[in-house]
């Protein structure tokens, strides 16, 4: 039986401190609901948890400045029922709105949410029952040519076609958020789409985070293509499941023209998918039905399916139509 | 004790939460029912737990320390430390909600928290709602309206409901559908927990 350690820190650098103090089997545990999950399947070993829900002002949700900005620690349910995120940026609220339970949106903050790990299958079997690069760096992958449903169509490598989870960061992707981040070496920033790594090389490491490193704030740049947003996302039942295809979309419309709209994709992809080649379909025109369903196709162009996942690229052509057709809707100038 | 006596063998009141707390704990259970008052009641400490924590925080109304495995869920505290069975273990996991608690008024998983984390917090179980031996609307509902056929989810589903009609969420058969999607009944009776949600929410309004 293995016995662990767990310490409660009150600052930040007393938490950094812990982490340096005890060595690669540390983790930090804020909500918990990914960690001690995995934990409990044997893929996750730490030998010693330092709690970082302790420290003070962690869980501020700000809305007034020029940029929106979240505290880590915020609770998914907050930042999801804050009325100005309602209002001004629905494609935030509508990402936690759709995700998880609501005990879980109690328990989980919106910092570690970007750290949730993958629901594959193969890699939460843990035990070594079987191979997954994920989990064991180098053991294989028998999601490839597996059981592949729920697997990625964009984004996968010969080493791991593992499904980013997330909504939330989907939806923070499309409205170019960064992610403030303190470690050993001090403060610094990241773009979202700097934090993830795709699998080709090393899939074991979802993101570019150092070891010690916690992320303290995510910052929204305040945008007039927030209102007009939405977030669409299909599941085998429509409350609590995972995404099979998902879509954030904002935009914004001037007279009958699109100005600017950003596309991006859950459930389909290794990691949150910014769809760009969707976007240029679509800039300066006006739009319709018919050029939303090319603006899918153009998202799903590179797609490539395995054996039982071919049908997230017809679906997910028709999520993002149907999440343009939605945003537009909302436009109102 | 709060149960109704179910039998009387020799003129002794067994109760089930008796005949299920024997071996657990029997000492600590009774008295973390509502209605008892029991202040920084001690709980022994089982032999074997290395580098033990000490927790202290407050179970349905009453304050509590002892001594834990830092691993151990709140779930396992709960019913194997402190006799409270009424919260379920379904899944393990966070996806059944079978094992719904609400920390500082807010429904959670017991079985995703790490007990060392409930340090200095408030903890309402199932076995906290009712007063005595009146039953809180919610679980009235359940019964007036059928809501369950094996009664394993139940205390999880009747945790939920509560929050679910105290936090606005009761108006309609869909959100309330959504609003309990975290929890699973694999009997199939959600027709009616969806009624007896309805029905508490609008006696309650």
């Amino acid at each position: 039986m293995r016995t662990i350690g767990y310490e409660r820190p009150e600052t930040l650098d007393a938490a950094i401190a812990a982490y340096s103090g005890s060595g690669s089997g540390s983790r930090y545990i804020a909500g918990g609901t990914t960690l001690y999950d995995l934990m409990k399947l044997g893929v996750e070993t730490p030998t010693h948890l330092i709690d970082i829900t302790a420290i003070a002002n962690l869980d501020r949700i700000e809305t007034e400045g020029d940029v929106t900005r979240f505290g880590t620690m915020a609770l998914m349910s907050d930042v999801a029922e804050t009325p100005a995120i309602r209002t001004e940026y629905p494609v935030l609220s509508e990402s936690l709105l759709k995700a998880a339970s609501q005990q879980l949106r109690n328990m989980a903050t919106v910092g570690g949410n970007l750290l949730q790990r993958t629901r594959c299958p193969y890699f939460r079997a843990g035990n070594g029952v079987y191979p997954c690069n994920k989990r064991q760096p180098g053991s294989g992958c028998a999601a490839l040519g597996g059981l592949d449903r729920s697997q990625a169509v964009l984004g996968a490598s010969g080493s791991c076609n593992a499904v980013s989870p997330g909504d939330w960061p989907v939806a923070l992707l499309a409205l170019d958020a960064r992610v403030e981040i303190i470690g050993i070496d001090g403060q610094r920033t990241l773009p979202l789409d700097g934090l993830y790594r795709l699998p080709a090389e090393r899939p074991e490491a979802d993101h570019n985070l150092n070891p010690g490193d916690i992320i303290i704030g995510i910052t929204v740049p305040k945008t007039a293509a927030g209102r007009a947003s939405t977030y669409h996302k299909i599941r085998d039942r429509e409350s609590f499941a995972f995404a099979l295809a998902s879509a954030a979309v904002a935009m914004e419309i001037e007279g009958a023209v699109v100005r600017d709209v950003r596309i991006a994709l859950g459930g389909v992809a290794t990691l949150p998918w910014r769809a760009r080649q969707a976007e240029s379909v679509i800039v300066g025109r006006t739009l319709t039905r018919e050029l939303a369903v090319e603006a899918g196709r153009a998202a799903f162009q590179d797609a490539r399916p395995g054996r039982h996942n071919r049908f997230k690229i017809d679906l997910g052509v028709q999520v993002v139509a149907d999440a343009l057709m939605i945003a537009a809707g909302r436009n109102v100038r | 004790m709060t149960d109704s006596p179910e039998c009387a063998a020799g003129g002794i009141a067994v109760t089930r939460r008796v005949v299920l707390g024997a071996g657990a704990s029997a000492v600590a259970g009774p008295a973390l029912l509502k209605g008892h008052h029991v202040h920084a009641q001690p709980v022994p400490t089982p032999s074997g737990i290395e580098n033990p924590l000490l927790l202290s925080f407050t179970v349905n109304g009453s304050s509590l320390e002892l001594d834990i495995d830092a691993r151990a869920s709140l779930l396992d505290v709960l019913r194997e430390r402190l006799g409270l069975t009424g919260t379920k273990k379904g899944c393990d996991h966070g996806q059944c909600g079978a094992c719904t608690v609400h920390i500082d008024g807010r429904t959670r998983l017991s079985c995703l928290t790490l007990a060392a984390k409930m340090n200095g917090r408030q903890l309402t179980t199932i076995e906290g709602l009712s007063d005595g031996d009146t039953l809180h609307p919610m679980q009235t509902a359940f019964v007036d309206h059928d809501a369950l056929q094996c009664g394993y989810c139940t205390p999880g589903q009747i945790m939920s409901a509560v929050a679910c009609v105290r936090q606005g969420y009761a108006s309609s058969p869909e959100s309330i559908r959504d609003f309990m999607s975290g929890n699973i009944c694999r009997c199939g009776a959600y027709v009616g927990i969806v009624a007896a949600v309805a029905a508490a929410n609008s006696s309650e309004g």
